[in-house]
């Protein structure tokens, strides 16, 4: 009896499909990355059933951890130019390395007057050393209204658009930090605010 | 698909050494690998959830031109805010409903802000309840968000927070929710 053959198959399967796809994909994500940034102090923010997604541009991030307020606004451009307008208000000079320093900063929190020192420190320092967060006293000593207000203006002049506030606070921050935060944006009227949180589900 | 014909030009003239012909088909293997690894890299490292946020609205500090309407009391629920998660909460004036101590979670809090509406709604013709929320200085960030994020989930609109009065303190002090 003869015995039927079966053809044998090679086992190499044809690859180029597969490659096209994974490069492709790869394209993809790469393209649509935003790397993660690193805040410079941890918060974990609490969670809501909220969806409204944060808006990328024209939009400033107070986060608030450990009784400290740190300061960020979206942009280059806005960065740049809220600088400017902090600079002449305190008649702090910058030089234009420092410009452009700052504009690649994302969150810092120092007062107005050791700005300086922290933008000539070479950039791996920058992470390292512990901001004391930006003065926010009800009384005179409030920083944070300046900067919330140039930025205000920035956007206003570059974008002509309204910046957006977001509020980052660590889930296990003593309210009355916050509530200073909050009163420092009303005093300029900013009555409507984002509180950035996690997703979760009503259960 | 990646093989390219490369069998022209068979035959040479005289006793030319030929060539072996090479099949053009390059392993590609390890070039999806690699592929897939930077894919996963780059799906780990970007941020895939974006952050929500949630929109506050604080009323108007010196807004004159609105003219605050009176509230009656009977139709407001006031949530006091303590220290170790918990809160108490009345409806009415303070010091004249005892307040009731509770806890955040949604068979605590949800389940007596959908009571009270009901009760309220009943009891004032169909009107809903007014809930001013007052976070004492013990109270987190926390706390403060999960109570606006119920009163959405409730559907409660009418709702302000407010700085808690030295009164309503003393009542979270009697309660050991505020040291």
């Amino acid at each position: 009896m003869p015995r039927v053959k079966v053809a044998r198959k090679s086992t190499a399967i044809d690859m180029t499909a597969m490659c096209d796809v994974a490069f492709l994909l790869l394209t993809f994500f790469i393209l649509s990355a935003k790397p993660k940034t690193q805040d410079p102090l941890k918060a974990e923010i609490p969670a809501s059933t909220s969806i409204t997604v944060v808006p990328e541009t024209d939009f400033s991030t107070l986060l608030i951890s450990q009784g400290k307020v740190f300061f960020n606004v979206e942009g280059d451009d806005v960065r740049r130019k809220t600088l400017e307008i902090m600079s002449s208000k305190y008649k702090i000079g910058f030089t234009p390395d420092e410009y452009k320093t700052f504009s690649g900063v994302e969150y810092f929190g120092v007062p107005m007057a050791s700005l300086r020192q922290l933008l000539d420190l070479p950039s791996k320092d920058r992470d390292k050393i512990t901001q004391p967060g930006i003065p926010v006293d009800t009384t005179n000593n409030n920083e944070l209204y300046d900067w919330v207000h140039s930025a205000r203006l920035a956007v206003k002049y570059l974008h002509d658009k309204d910046l957006k506030i977001g509020i980052k606070g660590n889930s296990q921050e003593e309210y009355p930090t916050v509530s200073k935060v909050i009163a420092t944006l009303q005093k300029q009227h900013v009555d409507r605010f984002n509180l950035i949180t996690a997703l979760k589900s009503a259960k | 698909m990646a093989e390219l014909d490369t069998s022209g030009g068979g035959k040479q003239k005289g006793g030319k050494v030929r060539t072996k012909k090479k099949a053009t088909r390059v392993d590609l293997t390890a070039m999806v690998d690699l592929a897939f690894l930077l894919i996963t890299f780059f799906i780990l490292t970007t941020t895939l959830n974006k952050p929500k946020s949630m929109e506050l609205i604080m009323p108007d500090k010196d807004d004159q031109t609105h003219i605050q309407e009176p509230v009656p009391e009977t139709r407001t629920m006031t949530l006091l805010l303590g220290a170790n998660d918990k809160l108490e909460w009345f409806v009415g004036q303070p010091g004249k409903t005892t307040p009731q101590v509770e806890g955040y979670g949604p068979n605590d809090l949800r389940k007596t802000l959908v009571e009270q509406n009901e009760k309220i709604k009943a009891s004032h013709g169909g009107q809903p309840m007014i809930v001013i929320v007052k976070p004492s200085a013990q109270s987190t960030y926390k706390n403060v968000v999960t109570v606006m994020d119920e009163l959405n989930i409730v559907n409660i609109d009418q709702r302000a927070i407010v700085d808690i009065t030295p009164v309503e303190l003393d009542l979270l002090k009697r309660d050991n929710l505020f040291k």
